[in-house]
């Protein structure tokens, strides 16, 4: 016991490293992506997962990479401002510190999908830890079947990394659908739910991988319409999200059923959750 | 006394245990009556042990009672666990200053100073190793335990006087401490006078207990002690069936008994404060009013507060009845899949800090099916 415990004191996994800020790009209204410097030690990250990123005398929040995790330079986190850390995040200009610990959670499945269609439903701010995972299908094209981006927003101004995903479309390697809940006369997109998009794709759905991601209603929402559709539900992956406070599993705070959000996922397969995924206030 | 055989300490025998913890540099704590409770502080020695009291508990209820003789440790459990020791309610994690460039972080001084547990139950040694599974095992160890850990010597005491709310049989905790003890004693109180049976169970252990004045334990001191454990085992004053108990709760989660006992569970958070198990923690920052510096503390936190699962856009479990039911699966079914063991020791806190009353064993029956717990007691 004395032994294990002294080997675990070294280090407080609870410490963050101060990195440097680079890079602030505005996304939409209220949304920026903000560049980092990576801290010394950093080992690179996997799509979707995320790091908890501190402001002093505010707290720690966890915010998921959204750049590409192959491209060498500094690591991207989209974030909204909507609670005190996130809205003092996003305000951070080139030059200012913060806190980073990380990278923490799972991965989407990009490279055990090689050989299948590909389909990704991201709602709202979901796409941000999809991003990643869009990267590296595009830098690997050759290496999957048929891949679609479904994407739904509030708006059409909410739309995320708008011209990337027009370039994207353009190049034709990967079939895009946006559609928004609502929208002013000049949108000629479509108007309604991301699940609505799915029988305007072709893909194989027994073969295929799905990656989603989005609130958890409209994450049950696509499940049930991959379902439908006929892909096996270990196929079809969710990212969760609840309360974090350490993100090593310690805290507590993000347990969904047995499982800690933190560690055990985000990401986590479909047939692992559906049973949870029907019970109301878990 | 030189070997691992049992051996007898007298009542001076036990203040030189104490006096011999302190003069190994430990600072020694213990059971000691303070507000009407056994609560467990800095002692120096047998004065400050609960000498004559006993405790009697039930759902809502806790009062100390005189036991009308001389035992030092004739009480089950009070309010304080070890926890409090080995995971501390409040916890500086580190501080931050600001810089011309942004700020700099600096792990706050963490020198725990070794600390000596006497009186540690078998429930309450049971509840030290789930924890150890929480803070060593996992992929990141938490360093502030470990070095609280490494720093501790425990001696067990067994108990002898179960509580109305015990059921440690059930949950194969007690009432006999064996194992993961450094020291343990079993007090004995009969005609062959008021003495501590004392077994080691450690090398360090070892190495105190050769320097106490012990004499060898004699076949009637093992029986006598044996027979404490026996008449404690026998009186427990709750049990709880286990049998399946993992997939019972985890396949009944629309159970109609939730709703039942979110009528009657406060939310007060009462029963996770006192569980020697319950390790949730939330993380607070402080700063001075010119954001000169900062620290981040950690504390104890609830899953029965609303603030425990917010998330942007709300709480993910904004009723009672989903916190309660979150509580009590985590505890006795979903811990089994974190950590490989149950959460519940059966130490009986929970039912006896309930301010109304719900007792975890007469729920776990309810579940079952079954009208009332079976008492055992």
């Amino acid at each position: 016991m004395s032994a294990m415990a002294a080997g675990a004191a070294a280090t407080d996994p609870m410490l963050p490293a101060v990195a440097r800020v680079v890079g602030r790009r505005r996304e939409t209204a209220d949304v920026w992506t903000l560049e980092v410097a990576p801290p010394d030690g950093w080992a690179g990250f996997a799509p979707g997962q995320f790091n908890m990123l501190y402001l002093p005398g505010l707290g720690e929040v966890p915010i998921s990479m959204s750049g590409d995790p192959a491209a060498p330079g500094p690591i991207r986190h989209t974030v909204r401002a909507v609670g005190a850390v996130s809205a003092a995040l996003a305000a951070l200009r080139p030059g200012a510190a913060v806190g980073l610990r990380g990278p923490y959670g799972s991965a989407w499945p990009v490279a055990e999908a090689a050989g299948a269609d590909v389909v990704v439903m991201a709602g709202g701010l979901g796409l941000a830890p999809l991003r990643p995972a869009l990267y590296r299908l595009r830098a690997e094209r050759a290496r999957y079947g048929r891949v679609a981006l479904l994407y739904g927003t509030r708006s059409p101004a909410d739309i995320l990394f708008r011209r990337e995903l027009e370039r994207w479309r353009r190049q034709l390697d990967l079939e895009i659908e946006v559609t928004v809940d609502r929208a002013a006369g000049d949108w000629r997109g479509s108007v309604g739910v991301v699940t609505r998009l799915l029988p305007r794709i072709a893909f194989e759905p027994v073969s295929s991988v799905a990656l989603v991601c989005g609130p958890e209603v409209m994450m049950r929402f696509a499940a049930d319409a991959l379902l439908d559709a006929g892909v096996p539900e270990p196929r079809i992956h969710l990212s969760m999200e609840r309360n974090m406070r350490c993100a090593i599993g310690q805290c507590g705070h993000c347990q969904f059923g047995a499982d800690f959000v933190c560690k055990d996922g985000p990401v986590m397969s479909y047939d692992r959750l559906r049973a949870r995924l029907k019970i109301r206030e878990l | 006394m030189t070997s691992d055989r049992p051996a007898v300490l007298t009542l001076e025998g036990l203040q030189g245990l104490i006096e011999a913890l302190a003069a190994e540099g430990y600072r020694v704590l213990g059971p000691t009556r303070r507000d009407g409770a056994i609560v467990y502080d800095a002692i120096a020695g047998l004065d400050d042990l609960p000498a004559g009291w006993g405790d009697e508990q039930d759902g809502g209820r806790y009062r100390l009672v005189e036991r009308g003789d001389a035992a030092l440790f004739g009480y089950a459990v009070g309010p304080h666990s070890w926890k409090r020791e080995l995971h501390p309610p409040h916890l500086t994690l580190f501080r931050t200053r600001r810089e011309a460039d942004g700020f700099s972080v600096e792990a706050a001084a963490d020198e725990p100073e070794p600390t000596a547990f006497l009186g540690v139950r078998a429930c309450e040694l049971a509840a030290i190793a789930v924890q150890d599974r929480t803070f060593l095992e996992g992929p990141q160890a938490d360093p502030h335990y470990a070095r609280r850990r490494a720093g501790s010597f425990l001696v067990a005491v067994n108990c002898g006087e179960p509580a109305g709310t015990c059921f440690c049989v059930s949950m194969e905790t007690g009432p006999r401490a064996r194992g993961g003890y450094d020291l343990a004693l079993t007090e004995l109180l009969d005609a062959a006078g008021h003495r501590f049976l004392l077994e080691v169970g450690s090398e360090r252990g070892r190495a105190l207990a050769e320097r106490l004045d012990a004499r060898p334990a004699e076949a009637a001191d093992l029986a006598a002690s044996r027979a404490v454990s026996e008449r404690a085992a026998g009186r427990m004053g709750r049990r709880m069936e286990t049998g399946g108990i993992k997939a019972l709760l985890q396949e009944n989660q629309e159970h109609a008994r939730w709703d039942q006992v979110a009528e009657r569970c406060l939310s007060c958070a009462n029963c996770t404060m006192v569980c020697p198990t319950c390790f949730c923690t939330t993380v607070e920052d402080t700063s001075d009013l010119s954001g000169e510096t900062a620290a981040r503390v950690r504390r104890w936190d609830s899953c029965f507060t609303l603030d425990f699962s917010y998330i942007h856009g709300g709480t993910v479990r904004g009723s009672t009845k989903a916190r309660y039911r979150q509580w009590m699966t985590h505890k006795l079914a979903s811990w089994y899949d974190q950590f490989g063991v149950s959460g519940c020791v059966g130490c009986g806190r929970c039912i006896a800090w309930c301010p109304v009353g719900i007792d975890i064993t007469e729920e776990v029956a309810a579940i079952r099916g079954e009208k009332n717990p079976e008492s055992a007691g």
